[in-house]
């Protein structure tokens, strides 16, 4: 009854690819400053965009493109919403997952029943697309700490009013900042329908979404952060099946709640750290979630 | 809609059908569904639409249907299904277990309308249930497996530990141990009727234990992705899923409602509908074997077919003693057979399996 710790991980790198993508995109848009809510329905658009393109070329790698222009689309009258007319980030996020989940079971009536195109796995029998999610961490790790481009985000996301006065274009950032976030939901979404389930069905990402923004939380707003956190979920979901099918006497329940747990730890940790010490604990972006308007 | 609306129309209701009582027969008979999630989610909703749309052409302009699709078990089904009875359905079939509380509250409030449940035990004057035996489906399937496994362990993907689900994998537990007395079984729940990427990683984990064929109680197509991939085989669940057919998809078992739905909306239309509870099986057309592929060995088809031939005359109950429970303990003797009230209650897997029932 032994369980092979390496094949564990490898089910564990491919079980948490959705949710790594669409929280590094998050994790992005967060850092310029802006919550988008809408994680959900731009996963869901990218799977059946991609799903669809996949099924119509034959090409699972178009289908992967098609996700990400999808997601990105779909994710402008957000940032049409929150950056020109000031609305709400929460509703307007809200909203976007309501009008994601409800457009693509419209559309995806066509593509009901069909299957996708078989895709050929990379280096450890594992799919190319988990290859591309383990090389975005280290990528935007340096983008947001190395690159003036990811300074001027980051400064955006702490205090745009200082952004501001500085010269930059604000709502030009963090158009591109909510386009990203939105081709990189679109990916994640397209690698459960593309990849994993092999066809299109309502509501299949059953949640991802959400799990997505809260290992944001969890991650301290850092890209090595938001890979632990997808690796925990994904971790514990993976492990609590493997032991269940090894025959393992498991309290279901208890694993199932271990990661809600460990969040709330590192909570606790991270605001005891912000009580104790000098150094500021929490890398909560200073101008999260609220609305910017250039005055001068 | 609120409270005030709501009791004027109750009340005009009321007196409508109190003041004609003739009404019903005017005009077209109105039959309202309730789905627990989307038409197009392939399977179980998908089957009962279908159901829905045999009734429209079997009965033309004599009756008008609607439904309201992904309504949440739990309180706010009361909310749609109050909302039906209030647009005049006189015939409202609920399509989920988790609907058994709310279809019984809001019946009482309507007394003249005829609801019907599905899968649950509570009952009124006005409310009937109505189930399919799928366990006798599940007794074909597991022959199968039993009969191609390579490796001797089967895997069975659950969604929640209830005795419906149980019942599917004792039955094609036994049914693959009678063909291949060195099958094992495998179970993990997922606790969930539909959620794709859980599904999918359930399949990987009994991949990875060394199972060779997967059965599935939950609905998407994502344990037979990961079957695919590995080489290994499945069966359709709920909807035939022919996309993957021959292989890894070898057969399905089917739900088809159409029959049950023609035939109750028949009896409201000539006045003889009462209150009943409806178990149906492979006799009565209401489980459907799929199509089993030429991945199949044609000598273990046609076993399958003579079981489920068997099954469906009424010649053999998939649950026939001797059997024992887990623990060792007799559950049935000899040659006698499980009583309806056994299997609506069954917490218990059969010897031979043994994992263990969260509690």
């Amino acid at each position: 009854m032994i369980i092979d710790p390496i094949a564990l991980f490898l089910l564990l790198l491919s079980a948490s690819t959705p949710i790594l993508f669409a929280a590094l995109g998050e994790l992005v848009v967060e850092r310029a400053g802006v919550l988008n809510l809408g994680v959900e329905g731009m996963m869901i658009t990218g799977a059946l965009a991609g799903f669809a393109a996949a099924y119509h070329t034959g090409n699972p790698w178009l289908g992967f493109a098609a996700a990400a222009l999808a997601g990105a689309l779909i994710a402008m009258p957000f940032a049409v919403l929150t950056q020109f007319l000031l609305s709400n980030q929460v509703a307007s996020g809200l909203a976007l997952t309501l009008f994601g989940l409800g457009m693509a079971a419209l559309f995806g009536k066509p593509v009901e029943g069909v299957k996708a195109p078989a895709m050929a796995s990379g280096p450890l029998d594992l799919n190319w697309i988990v290859w591309l999610g383990l090389g975005m961490v280290p990528a935007i790790w340096w983008f947001l700490n190395r690159s003036r481009a990811g300074l001027i985000l980051r400064g955006m996301g702490e205090n745009h009013d200082a952004a501001h006065a500085l010269g930059y274009d604000v709502r030009r950032v963090r158009i591109a900042a909510i386009a990203f976030g939105g081709a990189m939901a679109g990916i994640g979404g397209a690698f459960i329908s593309i990849a994993t389930v092999l066809q299109w069905t309502e509501g299949m990402t059953a949640g991802a979404g959400w799990i997505a923004l809260a290992i944001v939380v969890f991650s301290n707003w850092t890209a090595p952060g938001v890979m632990a956190g997808a690796w925990l979920f994904g971790g514990v979901t993976v492990l609590q099946l493997r032991l269940q099918a090894a025959g393992v006497r498991v309290p279901v329940q208890l694993l199932s709640m271990a990661p809600y747990l460990a969040t709330i730890l590192v909570l606790v940790a991270i605001s005891a750290r912000q009580k104790f010490s000098r150094r500021a604990g929490s890398a909560a972006p200073g101008s999260l979630g609220q609305t910017f308007h250039a005055l001068r | 809609m609120n409270r005030r609306q709501l009791i004027a129309s109750v009340a005009a209701l009321t007196t409508t059908s109190l003041a004609m009582p003739g009404w019903a027969q005017d005009g077209p008979l109105k039959v309202g569904f309730i789905y627990v999630g989307p038409v197009g989610d392939g399977g179980w909703t998908y089957q009962h639409d279908q159901g829905r749309l045999a009734v429209e052409e079997e009965f033309g302009d004599r009756v008008e249907t609607t439904f309201i699709e992904s309504v949440p078990e739990g309180a706010d089904a009361e909310r749609a299904i109050t909302q039906l009875a209030l647009a005049g359905n006189q015939l409202i079939f609920t399509t989920s277990f988790g609907f058994m509380d709310p279809t019984i509250n809001v019946a009482a409030k309507f007394p003249d309308v005829k609801f019907e449940h599905a899968t649950g035990y509570k009952r009124a004057d006005n409310v009937a249930t109505y189930d399919a035996r799928f366990y006798e489906g599940r007794a074909v399937i597991g022959t199968i497996a039993g009969r191609m496994t390579k490796s001797n362990k089967i895997g069975y993907i659950g969604s929640f530990p209830i005795p419906e689900v149980i019942q599917g994998i004792n039955s094609s537990f036994i049914h693959a141990r009678k063909v291949n007395p060195d099958v094992e079984m495998r179970v993990v729940w997922a606790y969930s009727w539909f959620d794709p990427a859980k599904e999918a990683d359930a399949a990987a984990a009994l991949l990875a234990e060394g199972v060779d064929v997967i059965l599935q109680h939950t609905d998407s197509t994502a344990p037979l992705a990961k079957a695919q991939e590995a080489g290994a085989i499945g069966f359709g669940q709920a909807s035939d899923m022919a996309a993957f057919a021959p292989t890894p998809r070898v057969s399905s078992i089917i739900d088809n409602w159409a029959p049950y739905y023609i035939k109750r909306v028949g009896q409201v239309l000539d006045g003889t509908w009462t209150s009943e509870a409806t178990w149906a099986g492979i006799g009565d057309g209401e489980v459907v074997i799929g199509d089993i592929t030429d991945a199949v060995p044609a000598e273990v088809k046609a076993e399958a077919e003579a079981l489920r031939d068997k099954i469906g005359a009424g010649e053999y109950h998939p649950f026939t003693g001797p059997l024992n429970k887990a623990d060792g303990s007799v559950w049935l003797a000899e040659g006698e057979v499980a009583s309806d009230e056994d299997l609506s209650s069954m917490n218990f897997y059969v010897e031979g399996i043994t994992a263990e029932i969260p509690q």
